[in-house]
């Protein structure tokens, strides 16, 4: 049988596409719902940070990772090995700060926006937001506290994707989300 | 084109899709959320078997669609494929899926059965986006006796 097989499409692959296309049928949902584009980026980026949150049991259940000793080690870490496990591309990581509290991840193709055209009208929509919402809910879990947003966006036509973050503090005891 | 890997992203980005749908609905726009939910799972359905059958040859009949539907595109999207299959031969299929993947984490048993439909809104869309762009309109509906099993109901339409 052979045009089963040709039609069994490869898993890992399709996953991909499965949550690119879901990702984009939400924003779409999200633009529909809201015509200003900072709400929309609020709640993508609100979404993100509760999958940050649950994401970073995952991540740490699976990649064996121990802990970090300071902040490079930590922009290492998320950019070769978290971005690797769940996006498949490895940023590079660059422009320090003097002091060495903020970084950029380079991405030069970012999944998300596989299929993806911005429509004009929407310069201020931050079509990957839930990436920094997703940074930031898992760095707050483990005690990190980070601001982190888009510089620079191959959507919007720069030649390369920037996100941007930055140490704010250690949150030393860190009481649950929502209950502070 | 780099590729995304992960399940457990789309596991997550569902749950927070169908929080986000239900956040900001009232009380009693709750069918309202549920027709959201189902037609962006149509939506997402719809362009996602485009992308898998690109390559293959067209489908012998109606059974060979739902076949389809059972393996490769259950296998890739909850990574197992459907455990039972029935028709009556008359445009009614059932497919069973004993752990169905958006349920699992769900505690087993009836005292959730309440919030079952909102999570399987999204999945019966995609089942009918799927089968649209495959040629068949249809109706699907979900059913769960026992958490985490499903039943998905698929009314053929024929007009």
């Amino acid at each position: 049988m052979s045009r089963q097989s040709s039609r069994a499409p490869d898993p890992r692959k399709v996953n991909g596409e499965l949550f690119t296309l879901t990702y984009g049928a939400l924003v779409a949902q999200l633009l529909k719902d809201y015509e200003d584009d900072d709400e929309v980026n609020r709640q993508l980026e609100k979404m993100g940070y509760n999958i940050g949150v649950r994401l970073i049991e995952d991540f740490l259940a699976r990649s064996n990772v121990s802990r970090c000793n300071d902040f490079r080690e930590t922009a290492d870490q998320i950019a070769k090995v978290a971005f690797k496990m769940y996006l498949g591309v490895t940023p590079v990581v660059s422009n320090w700060s003097a002091a060495g509290d903020e970084f950029s991840l380079l991405i030069e193709n970012n999944p998300l926006t596989d299929f993806v055209e911005l429509p004009d009208g929407h310069t201020d929509l931050n079509y990957s937001n839930l990436l920094c919402g997703a940074l930031k809910g898992a760095m707050e879990m483990v005690q990190m506290e980070v601001d982190v947003k888009f510089v620079q966006d191959q959507l919007k036509g720069d030649n390369i994707t920037e996100l941007r973050l930055k140490f704010i503090r250690r949150l030393e005891d860190a009481v649950p989300a929502g209950e502070d | 084109m780099a590729q995304l890997s992960d399940a457990v992203l789309f596991e997550y980005l569902h749950i927070e899709i169908v929080g986000y749908i239900h956040r900001c609905a009232d009380e009693n726009e709750k069918d309202h959320c549920i027709a959201k939910l189902e037609s962006l799972g149509f939506r997402v359905g719809q362009s996602l078997v485009e992308r898998f059958t690109r390559e293959s040859t067209r489908f012998k009949d109606e059974l060979d669609t739902m076949k389809f539907i059972c393996k490769d595109f259950w296998n890739s999207v909850y990574r197992k494929q459907i455990d039972n299959l029935r028709t009556n031969h008359q445009g009614v299929y059932v497919l069973q899926d004993n752990k169905f993947r958006f349920l699992t984490q769900i505690s087993n048993g009836k005292q959730y059965m309440d919030v079952a439909p909102k999570f399987l809104a999204f999945p019966c869309g995609m089942i009918r986006g799927a089968l649209a762009n495959l040629g068949v309109n249809s109706v699907v509906t979900a059913e769960v006796s026992a958490m985490p099993a499903c039943k998905f109901q698929i009314q053929i339409q024929r007009t």
